[in-house]
């Protein structure tokens, strides 16, 4: 087999894995970066919306500081994330921004003089800021802070981080997948890695490795997540038995993913005045939130869709049942203007003209806070030489709910975070690799593929479709301990049934079908801690709603879920840890929702 | 809307698999609502043939990944909604890039490589201080940079190109848009010259015959017609200059 060596290994290309390698190669080391795709196509692209950083170029972002930031990030959070971490990076934020502007990136700058908000409202952008970075509003931040380039900022990023990591030398090698982590219990040592190319495996021996492969979002059914992200990073660092998943069960919906595809459709739809309507086209939301109706919080917003589509109102569709969003009253001239990527999405990939028709939309899976522990410097837990960064990693900076536009920002601060962390370990770290350890790491995956080759009457698509339907149904935005014990039964059977995987196809090269069986045994021990994770915490914080435990329990539950799977255990184990408070004691959220929500579900239950 | 069945023919080829010949293979499906190339060929592969290779990541038509030719033309197949188009659907890898299999081309290798011929980066001197306020700059030079950046990789027009599949090693309407990129940025130092030097070549903007289908297949709409001859403008001043630059000399000492 193919052995390559090099410094660093960081496994995943979007913009944490590449800001990491910059920072290593910036320190001298040599880096390979290893990618299920070509760079430039991460999910990372896919962000449109922006990049947190308190600037306060902006009208509206007059007196924004890094301490106002921070205040938002824990609020966000449901105060479930590490307080020091949120400081160190809200800190590090502007530098962040101000760094991608330098290498490039065209941000969108401030432009002097008088303009209409779209409430109405008239503000005056400052002469002595013009030509400065500029922002835009982002739910749930006090002031405008989400830096932003048109409506492609993750595109435009993703490409200047590119640029740079090619301009330092940093080698990609695209189209590989790392199956297992080469590991003696201690220390990390690399990775197997199948070629996606000709499905051939290769070693690769590192002194540090890094995880970087995004969010796990495909398990569930629907996901605004890219095909791509499989959790694949984070069901290897599970596979070790040692290495701990942080707060799995931490998953955030978006309310408008489109029917069929999935893709998001912003907020701003419903902050611009949209309405949601059900199957009769009757407009459903004041009857559960009368005074905030479609502008409650998303969390708020996806419960009461997905319940009242419980009661029998969605539409009914070959792709499961929907709710429509109805945008035809905002008239052409604010859709055109202000909606346009909705209106585009709309006409391109539906078909439909939103002047005049109404979108199909449903509650989609959007974000996992949950990830590899790392400490504040990015080292992983539980094996040396192991590092973790972005959504692929509990930082924890997200606790139970991530800010919009805290996701840009954190790829990029943690990046930058880690990859100096790598730099330090390395310089004072020794490096003795056993051939032991890569040879038990080279059978356990070889073993795996002759197992698909030889035997096995289970087929991956009908497994997979089976895991993602029980993760919506029963570990979505409702959750309750009945149907999260149903969930995590199932969950279990499905994992043995994933012992039995076989092959419809001759299984030769690059073949996807192999890909996909490879994968799967992974993703339903994500499933399963994301599960038992969930029926475990018996209170509702940020994005997990517990209807039989509707409230926050800080007094039993205000630390973070750890969740490791010991070789031959039937099930995670849980441990727990406590989340550092060190500024702003835990309070009310201030959205509104929690009496509203625990007065009426409750009853309900 | 009636419900159609849909015939696809795709082409078939695992250069791993010494049993498997290229061929066209069909696929018969019910069309749903609302139906991309993206959800039927998904459809395809989860319930007919798990063998079949294609690449999507975003399907949402900003990553690029999916180009093939639909019916002979290129397209972002998770763009393209199967009520636009007949009931009987020919696909095939686009062209000018290397088959991985089936539809799956590595459009990944060709751009790294194009990126590196063209030094894909902001080239300045001045270091980066994290002390101080960012530069500034119009937001209309921002909008006018981001709009030349926002080119997604897909190969459409090198896969409609006459050139490239006469020449292999042409940069392509990408190649020289990524110029043209970085020529008009302010915080890259390289002059005229310099740009020059990397493409005022025939396997450059010299190359460029003008057929423009680049332009036509763009599935962002990238004004690659006026880039195109934006560059070869620029940089055929930039190959004078010198010889103009020696003449006024020339000039100049007659009159001293």
């Amino acid at each position: 087999m193919t052995r390559i060596m090099t410094d660093v290994l960081v496994i995943g290309a979007g913009l944490a894995g590449e800001r990491v390698a910059i920072e290593a190669a910036a320190h001298g080391y040599q880096v390979i970066v290893l990618s299920l795709v070509p760079p430039r196509r991460s999910h990372s692209t896919a962000a449109q919306g922006g990049m947190q950083a308190a600037l306060g170029n902006m009208a509206m972002s007059q007196g924004d500081s890094a301490d106002v930031h921070f205040e938002d990030t824990v609020k966000g959070a449901d105060w479930g994330c590490d307080q020091d971490v949120a400081r160190l990076f809200v800190n590090l934020a502007p530098i962040a921004v101000r760094q991608m502007a330098y290498w490039g990136v065209p941000w969108n700058r401030v432009v002097a003089g008088p303009r209409q908000l779209p409430d109405g409202q008239m503000v005056e952008e400052s002469l002595e800021k013009e030509g400065l970075i500029a922002a835009r509003n982002f739910g749930g931040t006090k002031k405008w802070r989400a830096c932003f380039c048109s409506d492609g900022t993750g595109h435009s990023l993703v490409y200047t981080m590119d640029n740079v990591a090619l301009q330092l030398g940093v080698h990609v090698h695209d189209r590989a997948e790392a199956l297992a982590l080469i590991h003696d219990g201690q220390r990390c040592y690399g990775a197997i890695v199948r070629d996606l190319r000709s499905g051939e495996l290769r070693t690769y021996v590192a002194r540090a490795t890094v995880i970087a492969t995004g969010g796990h979002g495909r398990i569930y059914g629907h996901s605004t997540n890219a095909v791509i992200n499989e959790g694949t990073g984070m069901a290897v660092a599970l596979d070790t038995g040692v290495v701990p998943l942080g707060n799995m069960e931490a998953v955030q919906f978006h309310p408008t993913g489109v029917v069929p595809g999935d893709i998001l459709v912003t907020e701003g739809c419903r902050g611009d005045g949209g309405y949601l309507l059900d199957k009769d086209e009757h407009r459903f939301m004041p009857d559960y939130e009368p005074e905030k109706k479609e502008l409650a919080s998303r969390d708020v917003v996806s419960r009461r869709m997905v319940y009242h589509m419980r009661q029998g109102y969605g539409v009914e569709s070959p792709y499961g049942p929907h709710l429509w969003l109805d945008i035809r009253h905002l008239g052409r001239e604010h859709i055109e203007k202000n909606l346009r990527d909705v209106a585009e999405i709309c006409r391109d990939f539906l078909g439909i003209d939103p002047l005049h028709q109404l979108i199909p939309v449903r509650p989609t899976q959007h974000y996992s806070m949950g990830g590899v522990r790392t400490d504040i410097d990015g080292a992983g837990y539980g094996l040396a030489g192991l590092y973790a960064a972005g959504e692929a990693a509990c930082w924890d900076l997200h606790g139970f709910n991530r800010l919009g536009g805290n996701s840009l920002a954190e790829t990029i601060v943690m990046g930058m975070v880690v990859g100096r962390t790598i730099a330090r370990d390395i310089a004072s770290s020794e490096f003795a690799l056993s051939e032991g350890v890569i040879r038990s790491a080279t059978m356990q995956v070889e073993e795996r593929l002759r197992g698909l080759a030889s035997y096995g009457l289970e087929y991956v698509y009908d497994l997979r479709q089976r895991m993602s339907d029980i993760l919506m149904e029963k570990v979505g935005v409702f959750r309750n301990g009945r149907q999260l014990t149903e969930a995590v039964e199932e969950l279990l059977e499905l994992d043995e049934r994933a012992k039995h995987l076989g092959l419809l196809s001759s299984g030769r090269g690059p073949n996807p079908e192999v890909s996909a069986a490879l994968r799967l045994p992974g993703m339903i021990r994500l499933a399963i801690t994301i599960a038992y994770g969930a029926l475990q915490r018996t209170e509702s914080r940020g994005s997990h709603y517990r209807e039989d435990y509707p409230a926050r329990d800080d007094a039993n539950w205000l630390k973070r879920t750890l969740a490791t799977w010991p070789p031959d255990a039937d099930l995670p184990h849980l441990s727990y840890e406590s989340v550092r408070i060190t500024e702003l004691p835990p309070g009310e959220r201030g959205y509104g929702e929690a009496v509203a929500v625990a007065g009426k579900e409750g009853a309900r239950v | 809307m009636s419900r159609r069945t849909l015939t696809f023919s795709i082409f078939r080829y695992n250069p791993y698999d010494p049993e498997f010949e290229p061929r066209m293979q069909e696929y018969v499906l019910e069309e749903t609502p609302r139906m991309t190339l993206f959800t039927a060929l998904t459809d395809i592969r989860e319930k007919l043939d798990p063998s079949l290779q294609f690449d999507f990541v975003c399907r949402s038509a900003v990553c690029g990944s999916c180009a093939l030719l639909v019916n002979g033309r290129p397209r972002l197949a998770c763009r393209t909604r199967t009520d636009e188009i007949p009931r009987r659907i020919t696909l095939h890898p686009l062209p000018f890039f290397r088959l991985i299999g089936d539809l799956s081309v590595d459009t990944g290798s060709w751009f790294a490589q194009m990126a590196g011929r063209v030094q894909s980066w902001v080239h300045t001197t001045r270091p980066f201080d994290p002390a101080s306020e960012e530069g500034r700059m119009s937001n209309e030079q921002a909008l006018a940079i981001y709009e030349l950046d926002r080119c997604i990789e897909c190969g459409c027009c090198l896969a409609a190109c006459a050139t490239a599949h006469m020449r292999d090693d042409f940069l392509g309407a990408a190649g020289l848009l990524r110029i043209a990129r970085f020529l008009i940025d302010p915080r890259d130092q390289r002059t005229d010259g310099d740009f020059f030097e990397v493409v005022g070549t025939d396997e450059g903007v010299f190359g460029c015959v003008g057929l423009l289908a680049c332009h036509d297949y763009c599935p962002k709409n990238l004004p690659l017609m006026t880039q195109l001859a934006y560059l070869r403008r620029k940089l055929a001043l930039a190959s004078l200059r010198p010889p103009l630059r020696w003449i006024l000399r020339q000039i100049a000492r007659r009159v001293a």
